[in-house]
């Protein structure tokens, strides 16, 4: 029976005690690692791979953007008088 | 340089040494606490995919062994917090041929359940404390708290599985 004048410890012991009977603890043979996770962790790590490569690709900035950067930068060249022009608008 | 210098600044054969050195104690911690052998090497895959995403922050004069059971708690807690209301404790390893033989069915499925119903940082500590009998101390560091915290949550699981199973233990006639 159950006393009302129990401790913490008490439920703890009591508890283990019922907890061990029913889910013992793993023993060495239960804990043993089967087989090498590594192919499993490398077939990760590649998939990541070509995860963080699918963005880097997707930010290649195409040839007419540097076409047209490289006019801007002729044009600045060619006629410097317009540049305190632009930086007062802006 | 040395290997945890060369993990830390992304070497990969260093990462692959390490994983080798390292891998049967972070999949049979994890064990301890899952208690399911294809669990734990899931959860020990994505516990080292961790450690990889996160080797920047690992100091090189650090614990590497102590600083990967952190993170493998972490990852089982995890899983722990998701399965709560999908995955019971597996059937083969709830009761291997060590049990007691007059423990019934009934007694552990009760247990399985009342084990399911806890919440996942009390499930945790009363596995590895109740159970398995590891040390506050291991358990604490691993969890990343403090050892009067283990044994408050300790205290709680106890209560809460107690107010569950004690029907059982006045049955199965524990000492009281």
């Amino acid at each position: 029976m159950i006393h009302k004048t129990r401790t913490g410890n008490d439920d703890s012991e009591e508890l283990k005690q019922l907890l061990q009977q029913n889910l013992p603890p793993l023993q060495d043979h239960d804990l043993e690692l089967r087989r090498d996770l590594w192919p499993r962790l490398k077939q990760r790590l590649d998939q990541e791979d070509v995860h963080d490569l699918a963005p880097r690709q997707s930010l290649r900035i195409p040839w007419f953007d540097w076409a047209l950067a490289a006019l801007a930068a002729a044009a600045l060249i060619l006629f410097p008088g317009v540049i305190p022009a632009l930086l007062y608008h802006f | 340089m040395d290997l945890l210098q060369r993990f830390a600044s992304g070497d990969p054969a260093a990462f692959e040494e390490l994983f080798r050195q390292h891998q049967k104690q972070v999949y049979t911690w994890i064990m301890r606490i899952v208690r399911d052998s294809a669990v734990a090497e899931d959860l020990t895959v994505e516990t080292f995919w961790r450690i990889h995403r996160f080797r920047a922050q690992f100091k090189p004069d650090g614990n590497f062994s102590a600083w990967s059971h952190r993170i493998a708690t972490n990852v089982a807690l995890d899983h722990l917090r998701k399965s709560r209301r999908e995955v019971e404790l597996p059937e083969n390893l709830v009761a291997p041929a060590t049990a007691d033989p007059a423990a019934t069915s009934e007694t552990r499925d009760r247990i399985r359940e009342a084990f399911r119903h806890l919440p996942a940082k009390y499930r945790l500590v009363a596995t590895l404390a109740l159970i398995q009998e590891e040390p506050y101390e291991k358990i604490a560091a691993a969890a990343d708290i403090s050892v009067s915290l283990v044994k408050v949550r300790v205290f709680r699981a106890v209560r809460l599985l107690r107010k569950q199973l004690s029907p059982l233990m006045e049955k199965t006639g524990a000492p009281s």
